[in-house]
């Protein structure tokens, strides 16, 4: 007998089935394609200017920063500002996602833009979130073509670019967009919840942040909610 | 190759334990950090119970219909270009993950934080076979310095002072100007930090855990604070997910579910700062990410306590909370415990993955005061399954004699109250009588494993029964 067939038939006996019982099969199928909703915490239930100001509050709670952009068009100047601001070389690494690729860079001309993923040698990047919880603060990043998951981890400043319009109150709400964009039972390679900076508690419970990952969070929210 | 298991000297260990300063002075970051922090993450949010007791129907149900959930798990993780391989033992697993790493010649593998590694002993097969495996999450980084097992299952280092951790630096980190300052913690984190950069960048497999796995669409789930499992299994060739069965859950709404409950339960967090999804290996066009993705599920004696009274035990999220809120663990922390689960949850769950001949002990070092119940957001009944234990390593005759005479005699009492209430009238006069007024003993026959740590207090007044009828009477 294979290993798998050991387990399978260790936890059928255990269970005193066989495994081909058809209300216990419909009982799963139905769960795996209706994938019901359970208990979602009236927390993020509220209208949209809320959900927005509950997101900042929940991002600056986890040691993250946000600004509020009117436009995309406003995004390098934020961008640039943000570099200064923490005595940064004006220079990012970017996705080519098209909402990062529509955006003026050349409008902040001492701004040095490229793109592709990292190989660890930059020390700021800027992403494109799916979406984001205002229920923990939290943003979604999908990987693919356009969205290098190196860019997220690998440089010291993470900024990430977020539509006002994508803030949703619960995680149930992006599950249901992701479905929409990727297929039913279909997940892109990697999805990251992001909630502020990397941080470490290891050495003596001291909370450190800039563990392995970003040593800062900013979050550019562009756009009405 | 599993740890060595040293549950059966649990008292030594103990007693060690108590006398080692270092640690006592460690142990109480333990016991002033996580609880009230936990405690103020679940006062603001009000369906906090509720989410629980969701969790707990849901792991019945998943747990009740696993082999079912595995078999569409593993579909969806095919369909996404993945691999899933099977394991009854911890030895089967070394070995999967063995030929994986050969058949890519690798020679370094970066590791995230995994219990299931420490369970089957991972990284020593590996170095026995040549290969390095370094762990990169801090706390299992210093003490994989150290040889040293985890002394608690989300804090691994809790155990250590930093004095300690910048002496083991000090020792191993020898590229570094040796009159470096190390005397603050966030020193002690940049160098850590350079140092695994460059793990992580030269490593030709990257190893996870995963807290859970989904069923609906075949995905792995890691969560970490500090980001080295997501450098672990993005840069590498390939990434191998080490999962027990037990870490099957059925939808992502329903893993939304755990995820509320686990950050806030384990550090008092509202949610990690990093939960990564992971489906399949790197996809035509991606520019980053691991060539090949493989997951290894582990059975290791989890299946045959599906049909059994342990059952409730596999509903564990691995949060930390029981112990966290432990007087136990509290005092004598988690290597006394002789395995790699600690506290109330490797009081239950070692006796039945190592068996209760080593880990008899282990379900005694309890007090019983329920805390861990109250905060396990599984709502697992850990006294109940401790003193299941307790019940089966009496009939299986493993306790001393003494302790089965003595039972018995009591047994034979208790089924005659009236014998039983006249010979405990007796006892306590004669106890009342012997302590000579003082109210107390420092020392009495056949009870040293009392008196060596405390005074027994001499009884005052009257029976429990005695006392109890007169209250009913008054009522
Ligand atoms: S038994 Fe409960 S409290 Fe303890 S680690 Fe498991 S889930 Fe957490």
């Amino acid at each position: 007998m294979s290993a798998r067939d050991t387990v399978l038939a260790t936890i059928r006996s255990s269970l005193g089935v066989t495994g081909s019982e058809t209300p216990r099969r419909t009982a799963i199928e139905a769960r795996l394609s209706l994938h019901p909703r359970g208990v979602v915490p009236k927390r993020g239930d509220r209208p949209a200017p809320s959900r927005m100001k509950l997101f900042q509050t929940m991002v600056e709670g986890a040691h993250g920063t946000t600004v509020e952009l009117a436009s995309p068009e406003r995004v390098p100047a934020a961008v640039a500002d943000y570099l200064r601001s923490k005595n940064l070389p004006m220079a990012v690494r970017r996705g080519s996602d098209p909402r990062l690729d529509a955006i003026p860079w050349q409008n902040e001309r001492a701004l040095g833009v490229s793109s592709g993923h990292s190989d660890g040698s930059d020390l700021v990047s800027v992403s494109h979130a799916l979406g984001a919880v205002a229920e923990t603060g939290t943003l979604v990043l999908v990987s693919g073509p356009d969205n290098p998951t190196t860019l997220n981890f690998l440089p010291d400043h993470h900024l990430v670019v977020v539509d006002a319009k994508d803030i949703a109150g619960d995680y149930e709400t992006v599950w249901d967009a992701i479905r929409a964009r990727f297929g039913a039972g279909k997940m892109p390679r990697t999805v990251n919840w992001i909630t502020g900076p990397s941080r470490s508690a290891d050495i003596e419970q001291t909370h450190l942040l800039g563990a392995h990952g970003p040593r800062s969070l900013h979050v550019l929210i562009v756009g009405e909610p | 190759m599993t740890l060595r298991v040293t549950s059966p000297q649990f008292k030594e260990n103990a007693r060690r334990a108590l006398a080692d300063r270092q640690l006592q002075k460690a142990l109480g970051n333990v016991e002033q950090n996580f609880i009230e922090k936990r405690r103020q993450v679940a006062a603001k949010l009000p369906e906090f119970d509720l989410l629980r007791d969701a969790a707990r129907d849901l792991k019945d149900h998943t747990l009740a219909h696993l082999d079912l959930y595995l078999e569409a798990y593993e579909r969806r993780v095919t369909a996404a270009g993945g691999q899933v391989h099977w394991a009854v033992t911890a030895e089967e697993a070394c070995g999967v993950v063995l030929d994986i790493c050969q058949r890519l010649g690798a020679r370094l593998v970066t590791k995230g934080k995994s219990m299931i590694s420490e369970e089957i002993g991972l990284n020593d097969f590996l170095l026995s076979h040549d290969i390095a495996a370094v762990e990169t999450d801090l706390g299992e980084y210093i003490i994989q310095l150290r040889h040293e097992p985890p002394s608690h299952i989300i804090a691994p280092a809790v155990h250590l002072n930093k004095e300690q951790i910048e002496a083991d630096f000090r020792r191993v980190h020898t590229g570094f100007p040796a009159e470096r300052n190390l005397e603050e913690p966030t020193s002690l984190l940049a160098e850590a930090r350079s140092v695994l950069r460059e793990k992580f960048l030269a490593a030709d497999v990257g190893i996870t855990g995963a807290n859970f796995l989904v069923a609906e669409t075949g995905t792995s789930i890691i969560v970490t604070n500090e980001g080295n499992g997501d450098l672990t299994q993005t840069l590498p060739k390939a990434h191998i997910v080490l999962a027990s069965v037990d870490k099957m859950v059925p939808t992502l709404e329903d893993v939304s579910l755990f995820l509320r409950l686990l950050a806030r339960s384990a550090t008092g967090q509202e949610m990690s700062v990093y939960t990564t999804f992971s489906t399949g290996p790197r996809r035509a066009g991606d520019p980053d990410g691991p060539g090949e993705y493989h997951v290894v599920i582990l059975d290791n004696g989890r299946s045959a306590m599906l049909g059994g009274e342990f059952r409730e035990m596999l509903r564990c999220i691995r949060c930390g909370a029981c112990m966290n809120h432990c007087p136990v663990y509290h005092a004598v922390g988690g290597h006394a415990y002789g395995w790699v689960y600690p506290g109330p949850m490797g009081a239950v769950l070692t006796p039945s993955l190592v068996g209760i001949d080593k880990a008899g002990h282990l379900p005694n070092a309890s007090m019983f005061c329920g805390r861990c119940e109250e905060v396990c957001p599984v709502r697992i009944p850990l006294p109940k399954l401790m003193r299941h234990w307790r019940e089966r390593e009496f009939e299986r005759h493993l306790s001393p004699a003494a302790m089965r005479w003595g039972l018995g005699l009591w047994a034979a009492f208790a089924r005659r109250p009236r014998l039983y209430r006249f010979a405990t009238r007796i006892a306590m006069k004669m106890l009342s009588l012997l302590s000579l007024g003082f109210g107390r003993f420092r020392w009495l026959p056949f009870a040293r494993g009392w008196t060596k740590y405390r005074n027994f207090p001499a009884p005052e007044g009257v029976t429990f029964q005695a006392a109890w009828k007169r209250r009913e009477k008054k009522a």
